[in-house]
């Protein structure tokens, strides 16, 4: 073997503009990309202050709001809104899940407080023998493939969030309530 | 005083491998060797200290030192005390410590040699070990600190910190929560240790690589130097993923060894350009071609190996895995980026001075097979980084959270690894530098045809499936392709020297370690896809309720329930065993088995432990689901028969064997075939 | 509608069934489905809660719940498919194994061929490149492979001796 054909050693060709290019790009693009993702996984929940964009749920049959049987958050501006992420299966949630139902019970006749239960990753017919077991009235519905969890950005059940007329987020409450009057408390603030 | 004299050390650690940093560079820049020297002193300095640090943490783990927060998130008093030390590892602050710990000594080792005839490479490699120890360091003193202590302040809320905060007292609890149950298994004591080492290890080749570009040195030596590290760090590695595999088949109860899941993907990318780096750095050394490739492999297995660490500790994942979500993840991610940066800046600028001879004789010589080799690796590699990656990208693009899973990586690296098997038979009869289709053709037939006999006789006695066929002929033919290798060696001298074939044997080995150790290393990868493609393919399984006495069937086995019991064991368990009688099909009595349910009271979990009869034919594998008390239905079992996954083990074993045939005994091998004047590295082949 | 008016309906079914039955036993009710079928279907879909576990193996409460609502969908003659989409539907796309096949997830499927392909065509032309040099050289002598051990051998006893 000799090297008499190897290639004319006279100029040093580095590499071409175009592969360095395409191999800058393709690599601040992966570092922009997982960035993003860890910003992402270091963002906790959504944070009081922040409005909360509008979505749509559907309800439990039974379970409805103004004979409607979805409800969107846009159509409740003008109202303080309580929206509570719970399962079945989430021990903790039974703690607070009667003193929900007694604060839904004294404001529900003012009109100005709506309570949303969101459903989290449940099935329906356990999900139903919990809402009779408390004796909750209130709109329920089923986070159909987790978006209103997404948006919230929960981080587990029980978790409850409490957004004024204009739809901006004002408390969050993560864990379950300890009595009727801690949740109150931050409605009744809120309704003046 | 034990967390502050721990955290002390751990701090003065940290600064004298800063130091070390700067004492290399600015020797290096000042032509300094008593300044390099002095960088040298402080990186050896390291060890010891991080030793001290160590162990003034472990001696806590041990004695129940629960107002440290790390001791009490991962001991209790139920614990033995050698699962006590194991938890040094068993938590992020602790594992940060431990990596930092082996960086320390391996970074030693190196420095330790005789750097006579490499005196340019040692500042940079110092700089490159040092920085990524104080970088660990770093993250345990500033982020992830195992000394932190629980403050109880006077309305009872619990701050965790390393100096006591204003009004707040030193609270201490009683007990600890106590190491994950999953983890206080017997491989699971060793397993991470074992990737750990492979990981660090690999921090070696990849600072001699940068050591190699920046001072412009980039013929071979770098190679030469780093080629038992590198082979040391893949076989941890290799030992490290296999051990993870057997944690998994035995505690997880899911009757498998491998979940395709992320943060498992994330240790299987860097064996996979390990792997590649092996065989095509032998091109390099033999043929002197593929020094830009060679780089780059290198470059891309260290870059793996911290990118997984930090997908794995960042939470960016979901996986069961993924250590809990801590603070870390921003400062690991610029260090990320500043290594990715930096090693692909330096490849593109030194990337002329990389060329080397690039002539291929043929397409089926032994160099353009390795390529192959390559190419098929790096394509395995595509596939699983693509699919760790993607749910992230959809999450941020869409929105929507996806799962990519089993099917996609068996559907696509399946045809991969077949080719990679092919490649196995084939590569060995291929002779370096020229081979024709009537050379290969020659030499493979015998073997084919052997192999081909072979997997006639198991399509009479054990399947007629076409898929698992296949992979038995390749499994076959790579046996008797490289049995065929070692017959024609050994025949070879035995004519020539007239040794008789079991002399001829040993010493064609301890001539040619690499390659022979090689061979071995390929037949027990086959041992082990004998293993894999049997419970892979032929797994079957059942579950069902069943009352006492009663029986589950499945395959030739029937399971009878016999009895269950409830017991208290010696370390704080509540022990559920169930005992079940294992029948054949003909009846007769094959033996007992005690599946059983663990519960710790301390972690609040259970864990599902199999009964296992484990045979070279198959493994039945009984699980205890659920159970009622005496009055009720009985216990529902669930059975695994897997085919042939025993062999899965046992080539591991023997993975070992060939492993450290080539890598223990010095080779003696010439380095090239054929090297040119103007090529011809000045040293002699000295075994490092 | 509630569990005991759901079990009602069932029993009222099934008694209307029993009547039907000497006719055709194809339309009778479907048995309670094993153990094995439900794992069959749960095998391939992942927990919604848990990380990355699969539904069969998943220990949990709500894990449990899950395979008996499967349970009950087969008993109500629902297919596989439709279970899955059921699941997809409730729990996001993440508890399939696999990208739905819609929009971006198409990339997932067709990158790792696409990339590999290309690959594979920059190495062949660069062996392509690397092999020209060797067409010029003279025709190479017969060789002997499997004499090369024993060339080897007498090569390297040449140099030791």
């Amino acid at each position: 073997m000799t090297d008499s054909t190897i290639a004319a050693p006279a100029k040093r060709r580095g590499v071409p503009m175009w592969a360095q290019i395409i191999i800058w790009v393709v690599l601040l693009g992966l570092l922009a990309m997982v960035a993003v993702a860890l910003r992402r996984t270091q963002q906790g929940t959504v944070q009081p202050g922040d409005k909360i964009p509008d979505f749509a749920m559907p309800l439990f049959t039974g379970y409805g709001m103004n004979g409607g049987q979805q409800v969107k958050l846009s159509d409740l501006r003008g109202k303080v809104v309580i929206v509570n992420f719970w399962a079945s299966w989430c021990k903790p949630c039974e703690q607070e899940a009667a003193d929900l139902r007694t604060a839904w019970d004294s404001y529900k006749d003012t009109g100005k407080v709506v309570f949303v239960g969101v459903d989290y990753v449940d099935t329906e017919p356990e999900a139903r023998a919990y809402l009779e077991k408390f004796g909750i009235q209130y709109s329920n519905g089923p986070d159909l493939g987790t978006k209103v969890s997404q948006l919230f950005r929960i981080k587990g059940v029980p978790e409850t969030y409490f957004i004024d007329q204009q739809g901006v987020l004002r408390r969050v409450q993560v864990g379950p309530f300890t009595s009727v009057d801690d949740i109150k408390a931050v409605i009744d603030p809120m309704l003046r | 005083m034990w967390p502050e004299i721990g955290y002390g050390i751990l701090v003065i650690a940290f600064l004298v491998a800063l130091y070390s940093v700067g004492a290399a560079v600015y020797g290096e820049r000042k032509r300094s060797p008593a300044w390099i020297e002095s960088a040298r002193r402080a990186m050896l300095l390291l060890w010891p200290l991080i030793t001290l640090g160590a162990a003034t943490l472990i001696y806590m783990l041990l004695t129940d030192h629960y107002e440290v927060s790390f001791v009490y998130q991962v001991t209790s008093r139920s614990m033995p005390a050698y699962l006590k030390i194991t938890a040094w590892w068993g938590g992020q602050a602790g594992s940060l410590v431990f990596w930092s710990w082996l960086m320390s000594a391996f970074a030693s080792l190196v420095t330790l040699r005789k750097w006579d005839r490499d005196r340019e490479f040692l500042p940079w490699v110092i700089v490159v070990t040092s920085i990524t120890t104080a970088f660990f360091l770093g993250l345990v003193v500033f982020y992830e600190n195992p000394f932190a202590r629980f403050w109880q302040t006077v309305d009872g809320n619990v701050i965790t910190s390393m100096w006591a905060p204003a009004n707040t007292t030193l609270m201490v609890a009683q007990d600890g929560r106590g190491l994950n149950p999953l983890l206080r298994h017997p491989g699971m004591i060793i397993h991470p240790p074992m990737l750990y080492l492979g990981f660090v290890s690999f921090v070696i080749p990849y600072a001699f690589a940068m050591a190699a570009l920046i001072t412009g040195r980039t013929d071979d030596r770098w190679i030469r130097l780093t080629r038992r590290w590198t082979l040391w760090a893949w076989l941890f590695l290799s030992t490290g993923l296999v051990l993870g595999s057997r944690w998994a088949y035995d505690v997880l109860g899911w009757g498998g060894f491998w979940g395709w899941d992320p943060v498992e993907i994330a240790a299987l990318m860097p064996w996979l350009t390990g792997t590649a780096f092996l065989h095509s750095v032998m091109i390099q050394e033999k043929r002197g071609l593929l020094k830009q490739w060679n780089m780059i492999l290198v470059i891309l297995t260290y870059a793996l190996v911290i990118f997984g660490t930090f997908l794995t500790r960042s939470g960016v994942l979901s996986s069961v895995h993924a250590f809990a979500q801590s603070a870390i993840g921003p400062a690991f991610f610029a260090f990320i980026g500043a290594t990715f940066i930096t090693s692909i800046g330096l490849v593109i600028y030194r990337w002329p001075d990389l060329r080397g001879e690039t002539e291929l004789k043929s397409l089926l010589s032994r160099e353009a097979l390795f390529l192959l080799n390559n190419l098929l690796f790096m394509s395995v590699l595509v596939v699983c980084f693509w699919g760790v990656i993607f749910p992230l990208i959809s999450e941020l693009v869409t929105g929507q959270k996806v799962t990519v899973g089993p099917p996609f990586y068996n559907h696509a690296t399946g045809p991969l690894f077949a080719s990679l098997m092919l490649l196995m038979g084939v590569a060995p009869l291929s002779a370096w530098g020229k081979s024709t289709w009537q050379t290969l053709g020659r030499a493979i037939w015998k073997p084919a045809l052997a192999a081909l006999v072979v997997t006639a006789l198991i399509f009479v006695y054990y399947t007629r499936l076409a898929i698992p066929l296949l992979g038995f002929y390749l499994v076959a033919l790579v046996i008797c392709v490289t049995v065929y290798e070692y017959w024609r060696g050994a025949r070879a001298r035995h004519r020539s020297k007239g040794e008789n074939f079991f002399l001829a044997f040993g010493r064609l080995t301890a001539r040619n370690p690499r390659r022979y150790g090689g061979y071995f290393v390929h037949i027990s990868m086959m041992l082990m896809a004998v293993g894999i493609m049997g419970i892979n393919m032929f797994q079957i399984d059942t579950q069902a309720t069943v009352p006492v006495n009663g029986a589950l069937k499945l395959g030739e086995y029937s399971v009878k329930y016999e009895s269950i019991a409830q017991f208290d064991a010696a370390d704080n368990r509540q022990v559920t065993r169930a005992v079940v009688g294992v029948y054949d099909d003909k009846g007769d009595y094959l033996g007992e088995l005690h599946p059983r349910i663990d519960y710790y009271p301390d972690a609040q979990q259970n864990m599902t432990i199999p009964g296992e009869r484990a045979t070279l034919t198959d493994d039945l594998y009984v699980l205890l689901v659920d159970w009622q008390p005496a009055t009720a239905n009985g216990a529902t079992f669930k059975i695994f028969v897997n085919p042939l996954v025993n062999w899965l083990w046992i080539g591991a074993i023997i993975f070992w064997i060939g492993a450290l045939i080539a890598v223990l005994i010095p080779d003696r091998e010439p380095e090239r075939l054929a090297v040119p004047e103007a090529q011809r590295v000045p040293q002699p082949g000295v075994a490092d | 509608m509630t569990r005991s008016r759901f079990l009602l309906v069932v029993l009222g079914l099934s008694a209307l069934m029993a009547l039907c039955l000497p006719a055709q036993r194809a339309f009778a009710q479907k048995p309670t489905p094993s153990d094995d079928e439900v794992n069959r279907i749960a095998h391939q879909l992942y927990c919604p809660v848990c990380e990355n576990t699969p539904l069969d193996v998943c220990p949990t409460e709500a894990c449990r719940q899950w395979r008996d609502l499967i349970r009950q969908q087969l008993s109500q003659g629902w297919t596989e498919d439709q279970i899955k989409q059921y699941f997809a539907d409730q729990y996001g796309a993440r508890v399939l194994a696999e990208p739905p096949r819609t929009g971006m997830n198409w990339l997932v499927y067709i990158l790792p061929p696409l990339v590999i392909v290309a690959g594979a065509f920059l190495l062949l032309r660069a062996m392509h490149n690397w092999t020209k040099p060797a067409a010029q050289s003279p025709a190479p002598g017969q060789e002997e492979p499997s004499d090369e051990y024993v060339a080897r051998l007498e090569e390297e006893l040449k140099k030791r001796s």
